[in-house]
């Protein structure tokens, strides 16, 4: 098989900052510049040897840090943020790249929803959407066609939120242990979604380091690229998400966003879902989940619902999902701070360092971010040793 | 009250776009309009000036006969700004014209609410610059 050169590049260091509903003494930006230098400490990597900087404040990060004229690439994105610094390495225009995000003192209008969850758009400004009810008209198609039940949507809920709630990291902790029942009797945000169907909101940063090859081989414990894939099929709540919209009709349809990507990313990795370990899926809503597992390959179409419920998602189970908490309860800053938290996770997996959850030998997870109801999906697969 | 009423005056009104001002026009004055490639057929999901599926640039404004069917919805219950009223149920209607619009269904108790069930526009002013279309069963 070919060589791909991301094979050749590496995770070197990861680090969340606390976690918090709120973080009194931090903007989005300083918390953001914490995850930054948290991330090379863990990577043992001096600020000096940083020759690019990717992601949210990467302006910002190259001037507080000192670093002089260095590479940016701004991208408010999660996995493509790391796929930016990865092609910088591999192309040889760096050979230790930082990311870093963060969100804080976003939210204050407590009578709306989020910010980041109420886009401005012509076509969807007048009927009061926001993420959840956007999500939710992808949920109801996958209801009405393969009869999908509120209560698989809360044995996902139930399963990630017991997941943070174990996690002393986690905003969560200890909010639980839940119950499908006690999804099922929050009180209802945009049906088919419970509030504890939904992700919270919180404050914090983090950071990644990647390195070349040459450099990765000095750290400590780096965890490798297998391969990655990105599917958008247009901007953000700005036009009906229909699940059958299919502007070609060679691909899958909209409600599918993320074969592509997933394919990809095995294809580039030699591998296949039963080669996955564990799997940090984003979670922005409980029936992302089941529809991930379908698009992805862990199930087959339309068996997502009987699947979570038999158990295969928890610990222990066949493919362990979004282990910390995720959105639902270990964090959610907004914008790409919670998304690069999927792979900061599938890291501490894959190193075997998780404090709770950990998937014994693990050794290739899958990260996930985005979702249906926004119309993309990333797709990034590490691996504990070199391919 | 589980009856889906149309919201009141005050929510957050849509900022028409040059594009789309055929569109939020045709509302004003009652008229359901999309586009559509006049070599291809095609109908965008969102205003477009060249064809994605031929590349033709001749695309006229059609009317809608206004009629679809109920492709998705949902029910909210925690309001996206305080200014809509709860319930309201956001849809995704089929429209017969063979294209996906983002709107609101009115005019009908929650538990009503069933995939395909027959609908068809009803147009609500919230400011003088904007009319809504809404859907209602037929």
């Amino acid at each position: 098989m070919t060589v791909h050169p991301f094979h050749d590049v590496a995770i070197v260091g990861v680090h969340n900052t606390v976690q918090a509903k709120k973080l009194p003494d931090h903007d989005a930006e300083s918390i953001a510049l914490q995850g930054a230098i948290g991330a090379l400490a863990d990577a043992g990597v001096a600020a000096s040897e940083v020759d690019g900087v990717v992601g949210q404040f990467s302006s910002e990060v190259i001037v507080e840090l000192a670093l002089g004229a260095r590479t940016r690439r701004p991208n408010m994105l999660g996995i493509p943020a790391l796929v930016d610094a990865a092609a910088l390495i591999t192309t040889g225009q760096c050979s230790v790249v930082l990311v870093a995000a963060g969100g804080a003192s976003l939210y204050t209008d407590r009578a709306s929803t989020a910010p980041w969850t109420r886009p401005a758009n012509e076509f969807v400004a007048g009927y009061g959407l926001f993420t959840a009810a956007e999500f939710a008209l992808m949920a109801r198609r996958h209801m009405i066609e393969h009869g999908t039940t509120p209560h698989q949507l809360a044995t996902v809920a139930a399963t990630i939120r017991n997941n943070g709630h174990a996690n002393p990291e986690a905003v969560h902790f200890g909010r639980g242990p839940f119950t499908p029942e006690d999804v099922l009797e929050s009180r209802m945000v945009a049906d088919p979604f419970h509030l504890l169907d939904c992700a919270m909101t919180s404050e914090g940063g983090c950071g990644i380091v990647l390195a070349s090859a040459d450099r990765a081989t000095d750290c400590d414990a780096p965890v490798w690229l297998l391969g990655t894939g990105s599917d958008c099929l247009g901007p953000s709540y700005t036009f009906a998400p229909a699940w059958d919209f299919r502007p070609r009709s060679d691909e899958e349809p909209a409600g599918r966003v993320g074969w592509r990507a997933s394919r990809r990313a095995f294809a580039t990795a030699g591998l296949g879902p039963g080669d996955v370990d564990v799997a940090e899926l984003y979670d922005p809503f409980s029936f992302e989940i089941i529809r991930q597992l379908e698009v992805f390959g862990f199930c087959g179409a339309g068996q997502g619902g009987p699947f979570v419920e038999e158990g295969h998602i928890s610990p222990g189970g066949r493919i362990p999902v979004t282990t910390d908490g995720g959105t639902m309860s270990f964090s959610h800053a907004g914008i790409a701070a919670q998304q690069l938290q999927r792979v900061i996770r599938g890291v501490e997996q894959l190193r075997g360092t998780c404090r709770t959850n950990q998937v014994e030998g693990a050794e290739v997870a899958l990260c996930s971010n985005g979702g249906s109801g926004a119309l993309f999906t990333d797709v990034l697969l590490i691996g504990k040793d070199r391919p | 009250m589980t009856f889906l009423e149309r919201q009141p005056s005050g929510i957050p009104v849509p900022r028409p776009s040059m594009r789309a001002a055929p569109y939020w026009e045709g509302c004003k004055s009652h008229v359901l309009r999309y586009q559509r490639c006049d070599d291809c057929g095609y109908i965008g999901p969102r205003p477009f000036v060249v064809c994605g599926r031929c590349g033709a640039s001749d695309i006229s404004w059609k009317t809608s006969a206004g009629e679809g069917s109920l492709y998705s919805w949902t029910v909210v219950w925690r309001p996206q700004h305080p200014s809509f009223v709860v319930p309201y149920a956001p849809a995704v209607v089929a429209m017969d014209e063979g294209y996906w619009m983002m709107s609101a269904v009115v005019g009908c108790d929650v538990e009503d609410l069933r995939p395909g069930m027959r609908l068809a526009v009803e147009f609500r002013s919230v400011s003088d610059e904007v009319t809504l279309p809404y859907f209602r069963p037929v």
